[in-house]
């Protein structure tokens, strides 16, 4: 039973409130992609052991998507922003960066 | 025999007797007794039936960790089985009955099994039960069910009511003893919103019991003193009778307050589940004490030592006259002195120590007790009750050297700390070498979304055991400032670890040394594992069944381990512990269901016109949480009658359809078109305002999701019709692209479902129908099919679409959420001469296949694309990207020997059944028939008097003509006719006129 910030409207929700979307930072493969592309979009996930960044959608409140990141093992959140976003802000990652001096990037 | 002593008990009001029963015997106990005192005071020590081999079994401890004395408790709708007796408070009335065994406690027929030990090892059922493979079904698993499990189901709806509440806090401390107290007094002079859970009715644990002082005062007194002072702090919140069973992410505790178990029947709730979310948790959990593995340990009588002072102190009760003591630790001594003070006797403390122990041996050995310093037991002897102990060398191989005539055996094997909550969401342990026990690792907590500890375990739960540690470490865990109490305890002198008794006892010994008495786990069984290669914890768990009782190893864990990596020669913290898992102690299930039960176990939703859909026979089906007519019927009438009447009257008459669920999603803004066609399979943008168009939705796999009619409003808006069960869905999956591919598009979305009721008015007589309202040109010529108009139809501000699902002339409705039912009753009146009748969902389906359309869930399991469906015609050949689009691309999608949509036939006109398979030439590799098609709708129509199915064939469409073989039940074969999917008005003629 996580609690995620809600970047939009600002409240603390419980993870009943929200509704998990997977891995976030997804880019989309349409028509005339490769099978290799394509395949990647589609199926391949990371699924991290450590530092993971994924989607939430804020579905019994403000219905807005974000992004939170967070380690799968230990569950610490380091940070959560809108969804409007191909990359993890810079001041999430410096915040990972410290915690975590093995991490190998988000990307 | 157990008893009653004549004077003291802390707990009980002698001035308020109560009546229960045991097993049809009246019996008496006292307020403030729980089952198990009352049943010891009452002379009951025989109390229940092991497992595996039904032997006897009778009360071992005094709370949370009692693995025995289970009984079902209560009768009717209040009966529930296997409740704790230890943890139960007694009230008047109660009715017990004891468990597993048949046909009475005293003379039981599966104890022959204990005859048959020896042939029922560690991993029996493993290995037993293998071969022949009939046997399963005919021998085993039946004698299996009769004698396995152990409390009955109860067999009434449970009468008593649960709730759910939430709950937050700074600061969580769990359990109120002692350290407890003290640290819930140091937050909360910190001014912290604190809340101080007690699992028991009583406050301050075990201190209150073993006669320590703290600042100068009884241990009671101080506990008084310190509940004053936190009943007076307005920002702490004390609960009792309240157990933290799990503790999971981000400081989420779950507990189970058991409201009104003693006060069963008073109105209020039975238990109360809160849903606490704490800034920090203190576990102040304190610990269990371990038995000790020796020869007959689980002979009724044999208890823990500190059970035995438990019930002496606070409920009066004396286990027995004669009381042998056998202990590896100071804290054993204890009791002794407390059954001395109560005038019973004990004949010998027996010490596994080869130096004995300290200041309390010394009181104890000045009292006149006999101290065996180096012996152990070497086997306890009695069958139903202890009659003595046969005394050993401890070093030994358990040569008698004296017997002792006794009737109960009080046992230490040293002190485990309560560590489950603590491990619950990843808190590790550490072995602690000196106190010969598990203990939490400070360094690593289980952490909470900043990454920081989000538990500290304090006092006896943390490894502190004396009396002025236990309050240093309390307070210094809840950050008190200034100085602990100050605690005063006798000096204790170094456990030494034991775990088998006597050290050197040989196979015959270990074949009786109990670890899990409930399950029938011995130090044998776990030896016998380690042989066959059982190297994991967690697998010699599995294998043996230690620890996996109602008691989940309170008892049995540490010992259990222990003797694993004896067994396996290696050192105890290489062996680890098996998982905590919650909850602490079982909860019950009304408690997990709270509130959610009967009618309010989901909410249901209600169109405009449920109501009347009531009143007037309607028989409902679930869509999603929708409740809709399925038929509506008429007095005398069946339900395939009431289907097939409507069908025939949408087909010769005129019908009306509650079609208020279908999701309605208003898509509005300058990339609204845009955006429609990537969601849809076909072009969206050029569809003229005034129109209507049926598209399809895939997801990103190519799979056919949703379906319905899209309506052009106005130059920017659009408004999408979805599924009933999909509305919800779409809206998300809408919102989902909007806000996270193409978030730079300016298109609003609404869902509008609940805004409009709307009402398919179908059958020949449609039109004539709506002209009877009047008010809008419904002609043909004015409003053609496949179009929309707004305006007023009988004074109705109404949206009007010409579109059909029943292939009969037909308009849907939408008007006002709140102007529903009076349409609808307007309709039914101003069309009675007409023939206008309500129809139900079935007769939709049914009108539907006829026409061959396909139903999103029936000819679509996730696994179908349109293009299986022959809907190519609904997908846009013209644009670059739809959702979809990619995917359908790949080899296996554009195969042409995927399955594909025609319709069946059978041979004699009977009804398939759904879901049927049909077979083609070979078998696959696991020996089934290869298939080749399945049934995907089938229905009787009363419209062409025969079965009608529509199915997914291999090739199908080309292969029309073609018969196929449908085994069903009991080797019967239906053969069935490909043909096409449109059973009826092949042109469309009838929409159209």
């Amino acid at each position: 039973m996580l609690i995620l910030e809600c970047p939009y409207c600002g409240v603390k929700a419980e993870e009943t409130e929200l509704t998990p979307g997977g891995e976030a930072h997804l880019k989309r493969a349409g028509p005339g992609s490769s099978d290799d592309e394509f395949e990647a979009y589609l199926f391949m996930r990371k699924n991290p052991k450590g530092v993971h960044f994924e989607r939430w959608r804020h579905s019994h409140g403000c219905g807005k998507w974000f992004h939170a990141a967070r380690c799968t093992a230990t569950l610490e959140v380091f940070g959560t922003y809108p969804a409007q976003t191909t990359e993890p802000p810079k001041d999430i990652q410096d915040r990972i960066r410290a915690k975590r001096p093995d991490w190998e990037g988000w990307a | 025999m157990s008893t009653r002593l004549q004077k003291g008990g802390r707990l009980i009001d002698r001035s308020k007797p109560l009546q229960f029963t045991f097993n049809g015997r009246r019996m008496s106990g006292y307020a403030g007794d729980t089952l198990a005192s009352a049943l010891l005071g009452a002379g009951q020590m025989l109390v229940g039936r092991s497992f595996k081999y039904h032997r006897p079994r009778g009360i071992m401890a005094s709370g949370a960790e009692e693995p025995n004395a289970l009984v079902g408790l209560g009768e009717g709708g209040r009966f529930e089985p296997n409740q704790r007796t230890t943890t139960t408070e007694l009230f008047d009335g109660a009715v017990l009955e004891s468990q597993n065994h048949w046909p009475s406690l005293e003379f039981d027929i599966g104890a022959i099994n204990n005859r048959l030990a020896r042939l029922f090892p560690a991993g029996f059922y493993y290995k037993t039960f293998m071969f022949p493979r009939f046997a399963w079904k005919h021998v085993f698993e039946p004698v299996i069910r009769r004698s396995a499990g152990l409390g009955k189901a109860p067999r009434h709806r449970d009468e008593d009511r649960y709730e759910h509440a939430y709950a937050f806090c700074d600061l969580l401390v769990v359990g109120g003893g002692i350290a407890g107290l003290t640290a819930a007094l140091a937050a909360g002079r910190q001014g912290k919103r604190v809340w101080l859970v007690e699992q028991t009715p009583h406050w301050g644990g075990r201190a209150v019991v073993d006669g320590a002082q703290i600042d100068g005062m009884e241990a009671d007194a101080w506990v008084r003193q310190a509940l004053q002072t936190l009943r007076a702090m307005p920002n702490v919140t004390l609960r009792e009778r309240t157990m933290a069973a799990g503790l999971y992410d981000h400081g989420y505790v779950l507990l189970y307050e058991r409201v009104a178990d003693h006060t069963p029947g008073d109105g209020r709730p039975r238990h109360r589940l809160w849903r606490m979310r704490a800034g920090h948790v203190i576990t102040a959990t304190g610990a269990i004490e371990r038995p000790l593995a020796f020869a007959g340990n689980d002979i009724p009588g044999v208890m823990l030592a500190s059970a035995v002072r438990d019930y002496v102190v606070n409920w009066a009760v004396s286990p027995g006259d004669r009381t042998v003591i056998v202990t590896n630790n100071d804290d054993a001594y204890r009791t002794a002195l407390v059954l001395l003070d109560a005038g019973l006797s004990v004949p010998a403390v027996i010490d596994a120590r080869p130096g004995g122990g300290g200041e309390l041996a010394q009181a104890v050995r000045e009292r006149g007790v006999r101290v065996l310093d180096g012996k152990g037991v070497a086997q306890v002897k009695g069958g139903k009750r202890v009659t003595g102990v046969s005394v050993c060398n401890h070093a030994g191989e358990g040569a008698e050297i004296e017997f002792i005539p006794c009737d109960v055996v009080a046992m230490s094997g040293g002190w485990s700390p309560v560590v489950h909550l603590w491990s619950h969401c990843g808190g590790k342990l550490i072995w602690d070498e000196e106190r010969a026990m598990f203990r939490p690792d400070p360094n690593r907590p289980p952490t909470g979304a900043d990454g920081q500890a989000m538990v500290t375990a304090a006092g006896a739960a943390n490894g502190m055991l004396l009396v002025q540690e236990v309050l240093e470490d309390a307070h210094s865990a809840a950050g008190g400032t200034g100085a602990a109490p100050g605690g005063f305890c006798a000096a204790e002198e170094r456990i030494l670890p034991v775990w088998i008794m006597p050290q050197g006892a040989g196979p015959e010994l270990r074949a009786k040394m109990w670890l899990d008495p409930q399950n029938d786990v011995k130090v044998s069984d776990v030896e016998l594992a380690a042989r066959e290669g059982y190297e994991s914890v967690e697998h010699t768990k599995r294998y043996t069944t230690l620890g996996m009782a109602t008691d989940q190893g309170k008892v049995s864990n540490i010992n259990g381990l222990a003797v694993l990596s004896q067994a396996l020669n290696r050192p105890i913290p290489e062996t680890g512990t098996t998982t905590f898992r919650p909850p602490y102690t079982p909860i019950s299930m009304g408690a997990i269901a709270g509130e959610a039960r009967g009618e309010i176990f989901q909410p249901m939703r209600r169109t405009p016109m449920h109501g009347w859909h009531e009143t007037h026979g309607a028989h409902f089906e679930p869509v999603g949480q929708w409740r809709r007519p399925y038929c509506y019927l008429r007095t005398g009438e069946g339900i395939q009658d009431a289907v097939n009447r409507e069908i025939r009257n949408v087909r010769n008459a005129v019908g009306l359809l509650d079609a208020s669920t279908l999701g309605k999603i208003l898509v509005k803004g300058p990339d609204a078109g845009r955006f429609l066609d990537k969601m849809y399979t076909n072009m969206m943008s050029t569809l003229p305002v005034g129109k209507c168009r049926y598209g399809l939705m895939c997801n990103e796999n190519g799979f056919l999701m949703d379906d319905g009619v899209v309506v052009r409003l106005s130059e920017d808006s659009w408004l999408c019709h979805t599924t009933t069960g999909g509305a919800d869905r779409i809206h998300a999956w809408m919102e989902d692209w909007l806000q996270c591919e193409w978030w730079d598009w300016k298109v609003y979305t609404a869902n509008l479902t609940e805004q409009y009721a709307q009402i398919a008015v179908a059958g020949p007589n449609a039109r004539a129908l709506l002209e009877r309202l009047g008010g809008m040109d419904v002609s043909k010529e004015a409003f053609p099919f496949m179009t929309w108009r707004e305006g007023t139809l009988g004074g109705f501000r109404a949206r009007v679409y010409r579109i059909s699902f029943s292939g009969e002339l037909s308009y849907e409705i939408a008007v006002p959420a709140s102007e529903g039912l009076a349409l609808w009753q307007a309709l039914l009146e101003a069309g009675e001469d007409l023939g206008v009748a309500p129809y139900g969902t079935e007769a939709m389906h049914v009108l539907r296949a006829e026409k061959g359309f396909i139903m999103i869930g029936d000819e679509t399991d996730g696994t179908v694309i349109p293009q299986d469906l022959g809907l190519d015609w609904a997908i846009s050949k013209k644009k670059e990207d739809y959702l979809g689009k990619r995917a359908q691309q790949r080899p296996y999608m554009v195969s042409p020997e995927r399955w594909r949509l025609v319709g069946l036939e059978t041979l004699d006109g009977s009804v398939l059944p759904d879901g049927a398979y049909a077979v083609d030439e070979g078998y696959n590799a696991n020996g089934q028939r290869n298939m080749q098609g399945r049934v995907t709708s089938s229905y009787y129509s009363p419209t062409l008097d025969r079965g009608i199915a529509l199915g997914l064939v291999r090739r199908g469409p080309e292969r029309m003509g073609e018969v196929l073989e449908f085994p069903v039940d009991g080797g019967r074969v239906i053969k069935a006719r490909i043909v096409d999917p449109v059973f009826y008005d092949k042109e469309g003629e009838r929409q159209n006129v």
